[in-house]
Order: C-alpha cells, then structure tokens, then sequence
C-alpha cells in the first residue's frame, strides 16, 4: 500500500457552524458529518478544493510553508506560475510587480511556463510520433486533482495517465541546474512554487510517481497577492532596471494554464479538453464504460476556467481568463534560446521528465478480502432500497448510498438515518429521546439543544 | 450473487448501461483494474449488439469469488454462421453502414479477446446467447 495523501485542506473546528454545506459538493464523498463537525476520508480526498469554496464561514483553509524560510536561503527562487500576474488590474505593470517581489526578498523570479516550450516538444513526440506505449486516451497528469481523483474514482483508467512531470516540476528542475552551472552551491538555492490550489501543494508535499520535488517551500498565490499589493501600495519598493524583466514566453507558454492549453498545442488525432471537476467524473465514468472511445488525448483540469478558477487565486477567474489572453495576444509564437535559456537544456531535462507509474487506489473497494467484500456490497444494496433517496444529510453523509457504504463498512449506524428513526418510533423499537440522542452525536450538542423549542416559543 | 438486467433493442441511449453497473461492483469488490477493463469491454460490446440488432434481450449477471459469469440472450434476428462472425474484420453490414463508420466486424473477435471463456449458440430468426466468464486470478 503507497503511503497516504497528503492533504492540504484542513478544517478549522472552531469557525465551523456544521452546515454540512461541504459533504454535499464534494466529488468524492470524502466528508461526512460527526459531532458536528466535518470528517474528512483521506483515501478519498483529492484537494479539488470544491468544500473550500462552499464553506459560508471559511472554516477551511490551506496550509502553506512558513514564509520564513524564504530567508532560510541564500538564493531564494520564486517559481510562478503566468497567471499570478493575471490577478493585477491592468495599471499595475509587470516591471512594478517584479520590483515589488525582489523587494520582498527573492533572488530570482521565474514563470513556471518558462518550460512549456519543452514540454509542447515532447507532447508532440509521444502523441503525434505515434508512441505505442501510450494506452488511448492518453490523459494528461498537468493536474494533480485529477491524477488522484483517477488514481480512486477511476482505477480502471490509471494506465492512461500520461507519465511526464508537470511544468513546474521542469522549470525547477533547470533553475537548479542553470544556477549551480553559475556557481550557485545546490544547498544555497531554495525554489519557492507558487500555488494557485490545494492540489498542487498537496502533490508537492506527497508526489504521485515521483520520490521528492525539486521545489523546497510552497507559497500560496493569494497570500503573495496581498504581500506584493500591500508593496506596491505603499511604494516601499525600488523600481528595477529596465534590464531586468520576466522572461519572453511564447504565445503557447501563456495559453497553457488556461482551458485547451495543452490540446492546442496538438495538431493531429482527436483532443479534448474539459474543465471543473464534476464534469471530469461524467466525462471519465464515460470512458471508462467504454461508452467514449476513439479519443486520443484528454485534458482534464479540476476548477472551472482551469487554472484561473483555482481556489488560492485572489481575482475573478473570468477577469484572469481575459487578462491572460491579453498578453498572449503580445507574445511571438515562438521564443528562441536568448529569450527563454531553457531551451539549452532540453537534452538534460528529457532525463528528467518522466514519473513512475501511478498505482490505482481504489475508494469503491469495501474490503480487502473478496468474499467479504461481496457480503458488505449486498448488504449495502438491500440497506440503500430500504432508505428514501431523498439524501437530506441528516445522517451525516452526503447520500443514501454513502450511508448504507458507510453502515455496511461499521463508519455509521443505520439508526443514523432519520426516515429509519420515524419508523423505529412507530413500532416502539426506539423512544424520541433516543433518536435524538443519535442525531445530537451527528451534529453536536448545540445543534441539537432541545431549548431550541422553547426559543421559537413552541 | 444474482442480478438481471435487460435491454431493449434500438435503445441506444441506454446501452452500456449495464456495462456500467457491473463495472461498479467490481470495483466495489476489489477487482483488479485489468480484469475490470476487459470485462467492461467485453460486456459492453455485447450489450451494445443487442441495442443494434436485436428486438430485446436479458443480462443475467452471476457474480462470485473468483468469477463473474454473464450470459446475454436476446431475441433477434441470429447469427447464421457463428465461425465466420467470428473472424476479424468479417461483417454483414452493408456498404453504407460501413462508410459510417460502423460494421467494422470488430464486435464478436473483441469479446473473444476480453474474456476467459466465451461461448455462442445462436438460431437464425430466434436470438442468440452470450456465454462469458471472466476469472479474478
């Protein structure tokens, strides 16, 4: 069994209300309700984020490194990805930007999509060079949601993902090489990644088919934000010299973290690119029915408008979105290697770019052993027949069917169930006080206090 | 563990569907990923022939320890000579169905490939039936 998944969602107990708004929208069931409070299943999670932006009282929050340990480094890099630029309105030019992050402390800036040009190479290679290791479709694994979300929604499709590094594992990567080339000591250079979600910390923190990250801290994007507007809002930073300036990327680096990123970049076969989580799991059940077929290469992303939707941007996705597209429209369709210096090192990041395979983790699978899993999964049938399907949550869990799972596997009792508890009552199998007693260990005492009556003078 | 499902013919909205609730439990079950692909495909194949050519059919699913069983009998047309259906590429689809993209006799040699055990009776004018099984191990 692989170690566990690191999360990088975490629940402040003391802010939530136990609205339960959470357990409903998550994709994979993860959460359920107990005292009152969300419970998250670790084996299900992914860090789609979906809980995270349904919370009404931000009761949930990411965890980031402390930014501290930026100065931990003598060369501390910053690795951002293009769209945290895309959060500035329009006045704030990206020279301004750029001082203000040099003011804060980093050596170095460079933008994640500094590799997209070599991974566009290496796309085109497998997929139109007509690699026949690539099971069809090849999906791609930009997006660390949904390599999990596969990895335990979509067993069956864990041989599709297509085994390359992301980009900013890549541009890490080169940064590490190029730098200790200039005489950098590798131990002096500290590579903080820039993250627009919970996802791609979470897959920083535990890689999926890789033994450790080239990146040494995560920051989160919206956190950045502040830090550099509260900067440049107060002009305590030193304008920089025209000479220094992010580097030229192409018009493809730019489109790359928006949706159709990486299919445009394909000129053959049959490509598509789909965006926002749950519109994934339907596309992918889909696939996996073999009910799609013939597709040639999948681009799937977790938030809606790609990266621009993650949960850690600080502006509208839709105004990123146009700002991004902005500044594409500036760029050449090509860079040469005076422009992006990582063009020189393509030979040595080939060497690099490739994971191991991605194991399937199932959630479905409800026992280890065969027999006994067959027993739960029957009994769970026959539970879910009997429940309403109204899937009110008021026994803690997003459905019907994640109850009767959950009773079958000894996580929840059936009297949980509030349907059941009416029917129990009605043939003195259980008194009122004793449903109540139930339902207050779901959702805690307070929600439960019986003077509630008394207040709406009942 | 006993299920049947059933399948109407021309019903191509439905079809896979089937397919799909086998799949599920399966997983459920602990099946490996492999053994859950090819019975996904195999399954689904033939319940899709049933929607195509068939008037309507039953899916009589056996689920056990080692094994799934499922034995698919409709009432249809039937095949007149099971060997030559058999065969790759071998279709009796007409021209036009075939320029759209259908017929490629791909069908029968797919389930073949996708199960342990596979056997077909079928009689012209009556229907035919599926036999796969696909073991765990």
């Amino acid at each position: 069994m692989a170690v566990d998944f690191h999360h990088a969602l975490k629940f402040k107990y003391d802010l939530c209300i136990g609205c339960s708004h959470c357990t409903g929208v998550c994709p994979t069931s993860a959460i359920h309700v107990d005292d009152g409070h969300p419970v998250l299943d670790p084996n299900r999670c992914v860090d789609c984020g979906r809980c995270y932006v349904a919370c009404p009282v931000n009761a949930i929050y990411i965890e980031q490194d402390d930014f501290q340990t930026v100065y931990d480094y003598k060369y501390p890099v910053l690795l951002v990805p293009s769209i945290f630029l895309a959060q500035f309105e329009e006045k704030i030019r990206e020279r301004t930007i750029l001082s203000a992050l040099l003011h804060i402390g980093f050596k170095y800036v460079y933008e994640v999509e500094k590799s997209v040009d070599f991974m566009k190479e290496y796309l085109r290679r497998d997929m139109e060079g007509g690699n026949a290791s690539l099971e069809k479709p090849v999906i791609s694994s930009f997006c660390p949601a949904i390599v999990r979300l596969i990895q335990v929604k979509f067993p069956v499709l864990v041989d599709n993902i297509y085994l390359s590094k992301a980009p900013f594992d890549m541009t890490a990567e080169y940064i590490k090489k190029s730098l200790t080339e200039k005489g950098v000591k590798p131990e002096d250079i500290g590579i903080f990644y820039v993250s627009p979600c919970a996802a791609k910390i979470a897959a920083i923190k535990s890689p999926v088919g890789e033994d450790k990250s080239p990146v040494n801290g995560v920051i989160n994007m919206n956190y950045l934000y502040s830090k550099v507007l509260r900067v440049i809002k107060t002009g305590e930073y030193k304008m920089c010299d025209e000479s220094v300036r992010f580097h030229r990327l192409s018009k493809a680096s730019i489109t790359y973290p928006l949706t159709g990123g990486e299919t445009k970049m394909l000129r053959t076969g049959r490509n598509l690119a789909i965006d926002d989580i749950h519109n994934v799991s339907e596309f992918l059940e889909k696939v996996e029915d073999e009910d799609i077929q013939d597709i040639d290469f999948l681009e799937l992303r977790a938030c809606d408008g790609s990266c621009c939707g993650g949960i850690l941007t600080a502006e509208n996705r839709f105004l990123m979105i146009e700002r991004q597209r902005k500044r594409m429209a500036k760029c050449s369709e090509e860079v040469d290697a005076e422009d992006n210096d990582l063009l020189n090192y393509f030979d040595y990041l080939a060497d690099k770019r490739h994971v191991s395979v991605v194991e399937p983790r199932s959630m479905d699978k409800m026992d280890d052993n065969v027999a006994a899993a067959m027993q739960k999964m029957k009994r769970a049938f026959e539970i879910n027949q009997n429940l309403p399907q109204v899937d009110c949550h008021l026994c803690g869990y997003p459905s019907c069917k994640a109850l009767a799972d959950a009773v079958v596997t000894d996580k929840a009792q059936i009297q949980q169930c509030i349907f059941v508890q009416r029917a129990m009552e009605h043939y003195d199998l259980m008194t009122p006080k004793e449903a109540h007693d139930i339902s207050a260990k779901v959702w805690g005492a307070k929600k439960t206090d019986p003077t509630i009556a008394k207040n709406l003078n009942l | 563990m006993n299920f049947v499902y059933h399948v109407e013919g021309g019903d191509f909205t439905n079809a896979g569907s089937t397919s799909s609730q086998v799949k599920r439990m399966l997983k459920k079950i602990g099946v490996s990923p492999e053994i859950v692909k090819k019975t996904v495909v195999a399954l689904y194949e033939a319940e899709v022939n049933i929607v195509a050519h068939a008037y309507r059919g039953d899916i009589t699913v056996d689920l056990e320890e080692d094994h799934i069983k499922i034995v698919l009998d409709d009432e249809g047309p039937g095949i007149p000579d099971i060997d030559k259906a058999m065969q790759k590429g071998y279709s009796t689809a007409s021209q036009k169905v075939r320029e759209m993209g259908f017929g490629a006799g791909m069908g029968l040699p797919n389930i073949k490939n996708n199960s342990d055990s596979l056997n077909i009776t079928s009689e012209v004018g009556k229907g035919t039936t599926i036999e796969m099984i696909n073991y765990f191990q």
